[in-house]
């Protein structure tokens, strides 16, 4: 049995889950959708500040809609014992983590890159702009989502962990906030954001690389507990 | 190489909240034994499996699987670990068929014939496509339980397999360890139950005596 054979094992599974519970799929989109939405009627229709807060505020529904899906990424595995199983099989728990973030990213993080032109468009964004937020959402959601994972793995086994994922979390987001945001205001005001999203592909790779054995190492902590 | 396998637990102490659950356990488990672990609630069954087992490294000691530390070769010892826990690792939302396929899938791949075969011998043929909310206790443990016909590891340790089986499903359950470990196997369990069986490599550990 080769490793990555249980990689894929694990990955069907998951997306196999998700689509089975079809509630927990669709929250996050219509969270961010809405949370989107209650900005406008909040600050005013006026094109001017939508045109400003537009990418910002696509950028923060989409952290909170992740961090709201980040919760049950090991909660329901760790109550039914399913937890215990991944963790001793024959395969580096790294790489099982990996594949569970993965699936997370494929059912939370890339829907909501695809919604982000119809909100862009809702905001009054130039279309010129477009392809700026797909990019950097495409390259940032999958940092939040290893992020996310390596809070949600130290607070798995706390039963009230929800709160406490987000005021860990939240504070790492910062960064991928920022330059996600930034290379958005680039090219509203045409200027180059290149420079934003290969900034954006660094923190990437550091995540892929570091963030796989933080969450090895945080479940680790939560199960031995 | 061709040494057969064997754990070997020495020294092994763990403490939980300033309490000595265990202190100095020594003992060896070898091919064809079956070791039950018994003692009153609370004397640390449980975490002497999560030990064992790995899930729990708040221990002092040393484990050894074929005379190397576990620590040393894990992936190894965990290709011939098979663990059941008090929860059974049973998704509520997936069918016994589709548990079975993911649980066993980390270790080997399956073919179907093979997965009914097993759900067949724990009695739950007719059931591979209802999901496992909607069957009872005892019934999803025998999802989990079907999982040792499948097994191709060689150490068993089982936290409370009979809990929820039925009397006839208890001595199945038996019969079924003492055939691991009569063709190689290695079996450490705990139960409250006595164990009804007469079998020359079973032997009892008990934990929690006061010296």
């Amino acid at each position: 049995m080769s490793v990555s054979q249980g990689v894929m094992v694990v990955l069907r599974r998951d997306l196999h889950l998700a689509f089975r519970n079809r509630g927990d799929l669709i929250n996050p989109l219509i969270f961010f959708m809405l949370v989107a939405t209650l900005f406008p009627l909040g600050v005013g229709p006026d094109p001017d500040t939508l045109l400003v807060m537009g990418g910002g505020v696509i950028w923060v529904s989409a952290l909170l809609a992740n961090l709201l899906a980040m919760d049950s990424l090991f909660r329901s595995d760790f109550e039914d014992g399913s937890l215990e199983q991944l963790m001793l099989g024959p395969q580096p728990l790294w790489m099982i983590a990996m594949a569970k973030v993965i699936s997370h990213w494929l059912v939370t993080g890339l829907p909501l890159t695809l919604l982000s032109p119809v909100l862009a468009i809702m905001f009054g964004l130039p279309v010129t702009a477009l392809p700026a937020i797909v990019a950097t959402l495409l390259l940032g959601t999958p940092l939040l989502s290893l992020i996310g994972a390596i809070g949600a793995g130290l607070t798995v086994g706390l039963r009230k962990g929800g709160i406490l994922l987000s005021l860990l979390t939240l504070p790492l987001y910062i960064p991928v906030l920022i330059i996600g945001t930034g290379g958005i205001d680039a090219a509203v005001s045409e200027m180059v954001w290149s420079g934003h999203l290969m900034w954006q592909g660094v923190l990437l790779v550091l995540g892929v690389t570091f963030a796989p054995l933080a969450i090895s190492a945080s479940l680790r902590v939560s199960i031995s507990g | 190489m061709s040494q057969l396998p064997f754990l070997s637990v020495s020294g092994l102490t763990c403490e939980r909240d300033e309490r000595i659950l265990f202190e100095s356990l020594d003992f060896t488990l070898s091919v064809g034994e079956i070791l039950q672990v018994s003692g009153p609630n609370g004397a640390g069954k449980t975490t002497l499996m999560r030990v064992i087992a790995g899930l729990s490294l708040d221990f002092r000691g040393q484990i050894n699987w074929c005379n190397q530390p576990v620590e040393d070769d894990r992936p190894g010892f965990q290709s011939s670990l098979l663990y059941m826990g008090h929860q059974p690792g049973v998704k509520s939302t997936m069918t016994p068929e589709e548990n079975l396929q993911w649980a066993m899938g980390l270790h080997r791949s399956l073919t179907r014939e093979e997965i009914w075969g097993a759900l067949e011998k724990v009695k739950l043929r007719g059931y591979e496509d209802v999901p496992c909310y909607q069957l009872s206790a005892g019934q999803n443990r025998r999802v989990a339980l079907a999982r040792l016909f499948l097994a191709k590891q060689k150490l068993w340790i089982l936290d409370e397999p009979f809990t929820a089986i039925d009397k006839l499903g208890v001595a199945e359950l038996e019969q079924t360890l003492v055939d691991h470990a009569s063709s190689g196997g290695l079996v450490m369990m705990t139960t409250h139950h006595e164990m009804n069986v007469d079998y020359s490599g079973f032997r009892q550990l008990v934990l929690g005596e006061k010296q």
